[in-house]
């Protein structure tokens, strides 16, 4: 049997499509525990990232975080914030939102770094104050960019919030654990097989939004 | 001598860059093709080095045609310039500049050395060699670029807008520097530019082309500027055409007068002495120009007052600067006299507005019957 | 901290051992991933239509959660090493390939037509002149890639205790030693932290002609 085979197997038993262990409830966890990771990640990744990008200071210090934020194992950092806290949302949040800010801090900063000085320049000369040229200039041009790091950190939240299961936890993540100590590999492969469909979702999603949000002006590809 | 001859190229699209094109590029001078974005200029000069291949026609080089040679053999033997140098931002000065004679073979302390000698020809200090590019100014930048074009000595130069992302003062200057570096050097130079004022002042012939690729005139600068062929090259050549041919008319035959010419300390004897011009030009002990003096027949408590000179504009070298400079001399002067120097810079004389006028018209007049002559 | 460089002896390594285990799982899988991406990459340059394929692939591969990865993998290679591997290696190819690809682009159309017209022909054209000018943008994928690859190791840990440091989480819970488990997260992140510095000095080494500017990334 290849994976196709399994995955078949897997979305044909009626049995997978509902109660505590159904799809449907299994997906609705995994994307409660991504939406409230990312959307942490954002409320601190963004703000941050655009004043040093706006007042171009403190690249350096941010990089530093963002590389350590992104040195710290996302799976170990679970198991020992479990050890110390218990079962609870808090242990799983933790390591998620460490995943999630390094890619959103690091580009939202790099997208205003990026934008264009001239029209910058244009609006500082007319008389503008500094928090319109970051929100009528600045970010409609590096909108993009920043959308392509809220994209990149939602698609690892997605595949690696998986492990929640590890401790306990619901979501996807139930059937490749189960599935693993159970050797059953119909379960697995339909698990990944799920979070690579949310994964994909996820990039619709962005890319819906931004063919709404960005301004024809600046679109570009990917 | 490159002889272009009846090239056409037309992209898969169906757009006609180049249309029958036929050129004969003389050796050892500077050939400028000019003309309005979208004429087919770079797209001719990147077809003389086969980066461009043409769809009909053939291009010959000496009476060979390029495409008889292997291609990277013929790039390397032509040197190459183009917009903002286009330079190895991964190496070094001297790398970047060695870079054609190490592909041919040399070793690397023979090409380096050559590059040192070419940075001083193309007016760089040597101790820039070890920089990087973006180390540099745009100006030194495109004096690499030029630099690295000459490196393996190559008998053709092909030049691709290379001024035009610098600012006017550099681009002067480098310009200045080309016309040096090609009295020492005789290439044979194609340069492309889209300004008309710098192909008048490079180009010994300008070829004019229009829009989708067609030749519009081919001529010396100064025959462009008298008899331009049609009213798009009559446009394209823009204002002030006849103030402009004055350059190529030289000061030479100009009349100076040395009467008016007095030392600060001169009497009122010697001030009467340069009638009947109304104004004087007072120089000081060196005999450098300091200005002119307004009422020639009084004078402040019997000397001249330095404080009341008047300014005297430029002054033009008799011989070296254009009949166009010395009237811009004349003009600028309060008194309508133009004041010649020396290479030093000391007055030799000076000349009134009506004269340079008559030696226009000589000039005009000679140039037609030389016009007429030749046909 | 009580016990915290006391690793059990059921781990089969010391503290030292554990660490070289974990960089040769981790770093291997760039080293290959950088094999594969560099001519993938050049396909995709040269042949503009492979690289939204190529890419869709990647994004896809690049959402297979790592641990789904590794179960699907038992089944031909067994609970070991290599099953930790190939996939760290495929996610390494993901993050290499697009750095490269946009590497080798941002090289400016000037640069690459003044080498054109000196007579640089295709293959010295790449390795003279694009390479050279897309090793910071490589270097930027290596140090995503190597740092990621040394943080996912630790979940080998679920698969016969292929995780090497991360096998000191498992430890951990079965004493009730949670020191063995600060220890795993704090070794690996500090591993993570050097060997990122270390590629930024490769950087530096083998870029001196790049501005000096405070660069994020």
């Amino acid at each position: 049997m290849n994976v196709f085979d399994f995955a078949h197997a897997f979305f044909a038993d009626t049995a997978h499509w509902h109660g505590q262990d159904g799809i449907p409830t299994r997906v609705g966890e995994h994307f409660l525990y991504s939406l409230e990771a990312v959307g942490i990640a954002a409320l601190i990744g963004l703000p941050v990232g655009l004043v040093t990008g706006h007042h171009g200071r403190g690249g350096n210090a941010l990089a530093s975080i963002a590389t350590a934020a992104r040195a710290l194992p996302t799976f170990g950092l679970l198991v020992l914030m479990f050890t110390w806290f218990g079962f609870g949302l808090l242990p799983v949040m933790i390591p998620l939102v460490a995943l999630a800010v390094p890619p959103i801090l690091v580009t939202s900063y790099e997208a205003v770094r990026s934008v264009d000085p001239p029209p910058v320049d244009a609006a500082r000369g007319m008389g503008m104050p500094e928090a319109r040229i970051l929100f009528q200039v600045e970010l409609p041009v590096a909108l993009p960019l920043m959308l392509g790091g809220l994209r990149t950190a939602a698609i690892q939240v997605v595949s690696t919030a998986t492990i929640a299961a590890y401790v306990s936890f619901g979501g996807l993540g139930r059937y490749i654990i189960d599935g693993l100590a159970q050797k059953d590999y119909e379960k697995v492969v339909g698990g990944a097989t799920l979070v690579v469909g949310m994964a994909l979702a996820t990039l619709g999603v962005f890319w819906s939004v931004s063919r709404v949000a960005v301004s024809p002006g600046v679109r570009r590809s990917g | 001598m490159i002889r272009i001859d009846a090239v056409t190229k037309r992209y898969p699209d169906g757009t006609v860059a180049v249309d029958r094109l036929s050129l004969d590029i003389p050796d050892r001078a500077i050939t400028v093709l000019v003309g309005p974005s979208g004429c087919g200029k770079t797209t001719t000069l990147r077809m003389i080095n086969r980066m461009v291949e043409p769809t009909e026609g053939s291009i010959l080089l000496d009476g060979r045609d390029i495409r008889q040679q292997p291609v990277n053999a013929l790039r390397r033997s032509m040197g190459y310039v183009i917009q903002n140098a286009g330079l190895f931002q991964h190496r070094t000065i001297v790398d970047n500049i060695a870079t054609v004679p190490r592909l041919l073979g040399w070793g690397r302390q023979k090409a380096r050395t050559r590059a040192a000698e070419l940075m001083e020809r193309v007016g760089l200090d040597t101790s820039l060699a070890k920089r990087y590019p973006y180390q540099l100014s745009g100006g030194q930048q495109q004096r690499v670029g030029v630099a690295r074009a000459l490196a393996a000595d190559p008998p053709v130069l092909l030049m691709d807008e290379p001024f035009s992302a610098v600012d006017p003062v550099v681009r002067k200057g480098l310009q200045d520097e080309l016309l040096r570096i090609q009295n020492e050097l005789g290439k044979t130079i194609v340069f492309v530019t889209h300004d008309i004022d710098e192909a008048i002042k490079l180009g010994t012939t300008v070829a004019v082309l229009r829009t989708g690729g067609r030749l519009a005139q081919f001529a010396p600068p100064a025959e462009l500027l008298s008899a331009p062929a049609d009213p798009f090259v009559e446009d394209f050549l823009g204002a002030d055409r006849g103030i402009r041919r004055l350059s190529f008319f030289s000061s030479t035959g100009l009349e100076l007068q040395t009467g008016p010419v007095v030392p600060l300390d001169a009497d009122a004897e010697r001030l009467a002495a340069g009638a009947p011009a109304p104004y004087r030009l007072v120089t000081d002990a060196d005999g450098r120009p300091l200005g002119w003096w307004g009422a020639p027949d009084e004078l402040t408590g019997g000397r001249i007052d330095r404080d009341r000179l008047l300014p005297y504009g430029r002054p033009f070298l008799p011989g070296t600067d254009s009949l166009r400079t010395a009237l811009d001399g004349a003009v600028l002067s309060p008194s309508g006299w133009a004041v010649a120097v020396d290479g030093e810079g000391r007055a030799v004389g000076v000349v009134s507005q009506q004269v340079i006028g008559e030696a226009i018209r000589a000039a005009h007049g000679e140039d037609r019957q030389d016009a007429k002559a030749e046909r | 901290m009580n016990g915290f460089f006391d690793i059990p002896s059921d781990l089969q390594y010391g503290y030292f051992g554990l660490i070289g285990l974990h960089l040769r799982e981790a770093l291997l899988p760039v080293l290959a991933g950088l094999l594969v991406a560099l001519p993938v990459a050049q396909l995709c340059v040269r042949f503009r239509w492979l690289y939204a394929p190529v890419f869709g692939v990647t994004t896809v591969l690049y959402a297979v959660p790592s641990l789904a990865f590794f179960v699907l993998l038992i089944d031909y290679t067994g609970m070991t090493e290599t099953t930790v591997m190939i996939p760290l290696a495929v996610y390494s190819l993901v993050v290499l390939v697009p750095a490269i690809v946009d590497g080798v682009r941002s090289v400016p159309p000037e640069t690459l037509a003044a080498a054109t017209a000196m007579g640089l022909g295709p293959v010295r054209r790449y390795l003279q002149v694009q390479l050279p000018i897309a090793v910071p943008t490589i270097i930027a994928g290596l140090r995503v890639a190597a740092v990621s690859s040394i943080s996912l190791v630790s979940i080998g840990m679920l698969i016969g205790n292929q995780g090497a440091l991360g096998n000191l989480l498992n430890d951990a819970q079965i004493y009730h030693r949670p020191p063995l488990a600060v220890n795993s997260v704090l070794t690996t992140a500090v591993l993570g932290i050097l060997v990122d510095a270390a590629l930024v000095l490769v950087r530096t080494l083998l870029t001196p002609w790049m501005p000096r500017k405070g660069a994020v990334r």
